[in-house]
């Protein structure tokens, strides 16, 4: 599972740029193209890079079971919270203009959010899959 | 020229997709399925939707490519080869081309300002998102604001994917902060988890 020298150099060289790359298409998503369904696929891809080269208990110190797994339900959660706070501040379900004194600022600080609460849930449910496999096939 | 390109990604997408049918074993088919994504997604960028490229490459390409490496990791690499072919399929397959193409044929034409899909709500999008909610890509401004909606329930989707293969794939017992503490759980669920481990070992 250790693979060879190049894989590992370069697993290390790369893997701070990806994860770069998924904060980048993540909070840069409002100017360019990306948002938080490409971030967190590329952060899970990042994770699982670690979990190729250098094995499930390297990769299991950066994104162990218990946090991915409560990643999964953590970002729906952060979605539909975003709605059910709009709804208690007497707008509709998901109406961001409540969010700030202003609502334009409102819709931005809303889609960032749950841009945030599509990322976990996206990275949480592509790591925990990987893991999953490679748990059962050993 | 980007007919010609055009051209060429359109060629390779349909011989990828022959190799794909000719191809037995199920590596070659994931790897073939992989470039058949990256094509698509150059498809994509060329008609300047370079949200569903990225999308694409990223999901298509990448992770599907590695999740469908780990499920053949479980099962066997090999397609169960079916000597004769059955006249029924090919027909059907046939018949449904055709009636696509046919309804294709009355579509208005590729890129028409015209067509009903730019005149009902896509106006209002490119005229107004960028006032109501300061976002420069009305892509993204759709799918969190105008359409949280949909993407609140594509999220729900990928929720309850993710649980429902960890469910299948784990088991029931081994659930809660990891395998370290097999026991944890009550005793109703051991019959069929120790079933599973013995059928994949």
């Amino acid at each position: 599972m250790n693979g060879d020298l190049i894989q590992r150099v370069a697993t290390k060289l790369l893997l701070p740029f990806i994860v770069l790359f998924a904060l980048y298409v993540q909070f840069h998503g409002e100017t360019s193209p990306g948002g938080g369904f490409q971030a967190g696929v590329i952060i899970a891809a990042g994770v699982i890079l670690v979990s190729i080269t250098f094995g499930q208990t390297t990769a299991k110190k950066i994104a162990p079971w218990g946090l991915v797994e409560r990643m999964i339900p953590l970002g729906v959660f952060i979605f539909a919270g975003t709605g059910v706070v709009s709804l208690l501040s007497g707008a509709n379900f998901l109406d961001y203009s409540v969010l700030a004194h202003d609502p334009v600022h409102g819709h931005e600080y809303g889609i960032i959010i749950v841009e945030i609460g599509v990322l976990v849930t996206v990275a949480g449910t592509m790591i925990a899959l990987f893991y999953a496999f490679v748990e059962r096939g050993r | 020229m980007e007919a010609i390109i055009n051209m060429a990604l359109l060629t390779l997408l349909a011989l990828v997709t022959v190799a794909i049918i000719a191809q037995r074993s199920l590596i070659g088919v994931v790897i073939l399925a992989s470039i058949y994504s990256f094509l698509m997604a150059s498809v994509m960028i060329v008609l300047d939707a370079v949200d569903v490229a990225l999308t694409e490459a990223s999901v298509g390409a990448g992770i599907s490519t590695v999740l469908l490496l780990g499920a053949l990791h479980l099962t066997k690499t090999r397609e169960i080869s079916v000597p004769q072919t059955k006249i029924g399929p090919i027909l059907l397959s046939l018949a449904v081309g055709v009636a696509l193409v046919w309804g294709a044929l009355v579509l208005p034409p590729f890129g028409d300002p015209n067509a009903p899909i730019h005149l009902h709500v896509a106006p209002y999008y490119l005229r107004e998102a960028i006032i109501e909610t300061h976002v420069p890509n009305i892509v993204t401004a759709i799918l969190a604001d105008y359409r949280g909606f949909d993407t609140l329930g594509e999220t729900t989707v990928i929720f309850t994917a993710g649980i429902g293969v960890l469910l299948l794939l784990r088991g029931l017992r081994r659930r809660g902060t990891g395998s370290e503490r097999p026991e944890s759980d009550g005793p109703e669920s051991d019959g069929p988890e120790s079933d599973g481990k013995e059928g994949s070992r």
